[in-house]
């Protein structure tokens, strides 16, 4: 018959796996995120490797725009030297916008608008942008996965005993929120 | 219902699909070999192919759906939008990049194929390609990306196999019954010949409701509604898919390549309106109305 101890001892052994099996969830949870997070710089220094290469393409039809070139040079270099998420994300902000007034600068220069390098540059350069914002909402909704656990009881009592922290949002610009598709033709 | 337990239901039902084959298979031999007094050599020879054609859809099913449709690899530099949309989604989906190809052909479809994520094929039609905006593919991959991520793609291109190799057979005993048949009339001679194939022609006539009922179970006409969804999460934008379906079924354009054992693989049903009021298109009937589709699509 079933007696105190072995009762006990049941639970105890029921208690450990519980242990076990949240801890190794939230570690493969956590992996996840670590995963996401390289694949959002792999994006990331896929746009800075094209930068370099539109610059040229751009000086080759507008010598005289120099400080937009630095502006974008500047910003590509915080971008390439960020460390933290919150750096990352704050240069690549300062790129997007350098960027848009490289784009700008070559509005008035119809050579360099039809020419098919500067075109393909373009379209990588857009394609890039799209893969950064993806590869970002993977890493969030991985990211709220883990911090809904981490949050939830039981889970956040063992979460807490190991030291498992929250982790931030890579956070869309204010202007990516914005950005609506409007045009009048 | 959760991926993982689609997952587990998928791979279920595939393992109960093979399970069947064999057993029809091999019983047919069994039947085929009795008729000629001995069944064991017959039930071995059967049980044989039936394994070996069991285990080559397993591994080789994406291969043949793609030569049975005419596929060829598409690249980046020609499929531009194709190509960086699917990357894209892969991205946003966590999965690595499926491999893709194009069936030249102006009715606008897409399927997906493969054993697993690791393996995956997804296949768009030149004319989905050349009518949809890249919004409207976007809805599109993400729907085929959800058959991909939850095993849909395992059991609809093993059923696809399995059953194509069912109605071939199936197709050539009643070919060989008429023959047969009219033979018989002409020739006394032959007359011992004619039982065999009454008694096979008998099996078909089983068998092809079997088989439809496999293909029932295989696709749940549930499952798009559940990859419509996971695409509509994926892409956070449910009218682009919304308005690739309604362009997809707008058009008149019948897909050449596809055939009743491959039907349910594709994102709407390839046949279109031509074969809906036939008897065997119900009992193949695989895809829910596109216009429900579209309208749970616009209330999300």
């Amino acid at each position: 018959m079933l007696n105190v101890p072995v009762i006990l001892i049941g639970a105890v052994v029921l208690f450990v796996l519980y242990l076990v099996g949240t801890y190794n969830g939230l570690v493969v949870l956590k992996t996840r995120i670590q995963e996401a997070l390289s694949g959002i710089d792999v994006q990331l220094k896929r746009r800075a490797d094209l930068i370099p290469n539109l610059v040229e393409t751009v000086k080759g039809y507008a010598k005289h725009e120099k400080s937009v070139f630095e502006n974008v040079t500047k910003a590509r270099s915080a971008l390439m030297s960020a460390g933290s998420l919150k750096e990352k994300a704050d240069a690549n902000n300062m790129l997007t916008g350098a960027l848009k007034s490289l784009f700008a600068v070559a509005e008035a220069y119809p050579e360099l608008k039809a020419s098919e390098n500067f075109q393909d540059l373009q379209r990588q350069l857009e394609d890039t942008e799209d893969k950064v914002a993806y590869s970002r909402q993977f890493y969030n909704s991985n990211v709220l996965d883990f911090n809904a656990k981490v949050q939830m009881f039981p889970t956040n009592i063992i979460a807490n005993m190991f030291a498992f922290k929250q982790f931030e949002f890579f956070a869309a610009t204010e202007e990516e929120k914005k950005k609506v598709d409007v045009k009048f033709d | 219902m959760t991926v993982y337990s689609q997952i587990a239901t998928n791979k279920a039902k595939t393992y109960l699909v093979m399970t069947i084959f064999i057993l029809i298979f091999s019983g047919f031999f069994y039947f085929v070999g009795k008729y000629f007094g001995s069944p064991t050599p017959y039930f071995i020879l059967g049980i044989t192919i039936s394994l070996l054609s069991t285990f080559g859809s397993y591994f080789f099913s994406d291969k043949i759906v793609l030569l049975t449709t005419g596929a060829k690899p598409a690249n980046k530099k020609q499929f531009f939008d194709f190509y960086t949309v699917t990357e894209n989604l892969a991205i946003a989906d966590g999965l690595p990049m499926p491999k893709l190809y194009v069936i030249d052909d102006p009715s606008p479809n897409a399927f997906a194929t493969g054993r697993d994520s690791h393996h995956a094929v997804v296949c768009a039609t030149t004319g989905l390609l050349d009518r949809l905006d890249r919004a409207e593919l976007e809805g599109v991959i993400a729907h085929e990306l959800s058959h991909v991520k939850n095993y849909d793609i395992l059991l609809s291109s093993i059923v696809a196999v399995l059953v194509g190799t069912l109605a071939l057979i199936a197709d050539w005993i009643m070919r060989s019954f008429w023959w047969g048949g009219i033979g018989r009339k002409r020739d006394n001679e032959e007359e011992g010949r004619s039982p065999l194939f009454f008694v096979l022609f008998i099996i078909v006539l089983i068998l092809t409701p079997l088989i439809a009922t496999i293909i029932q179970l295989a696709v749940s006409r549930r499952r798009e509604f559940l990859a419509d969804a996971n695409g509509a999460l994926l892409t956070r934008y449910p009218e682009g898919l919304a308005k690739a379906l309604e362009k997809i079924s707008g058009d008149p354009h019948v897909l050449a390549t596809a055939t009743t054992s491959t039907a349910h693989l594709f994102i709407t049903n390839p046949f279109k309106k031509e074969r809906v009021h036939s008897f065997i298109s119900n009992l193949f009937s695989t895809h829910p109305p596109v216009e429900e589709r579209i309208k749970i699509l616009r209330s999300m």
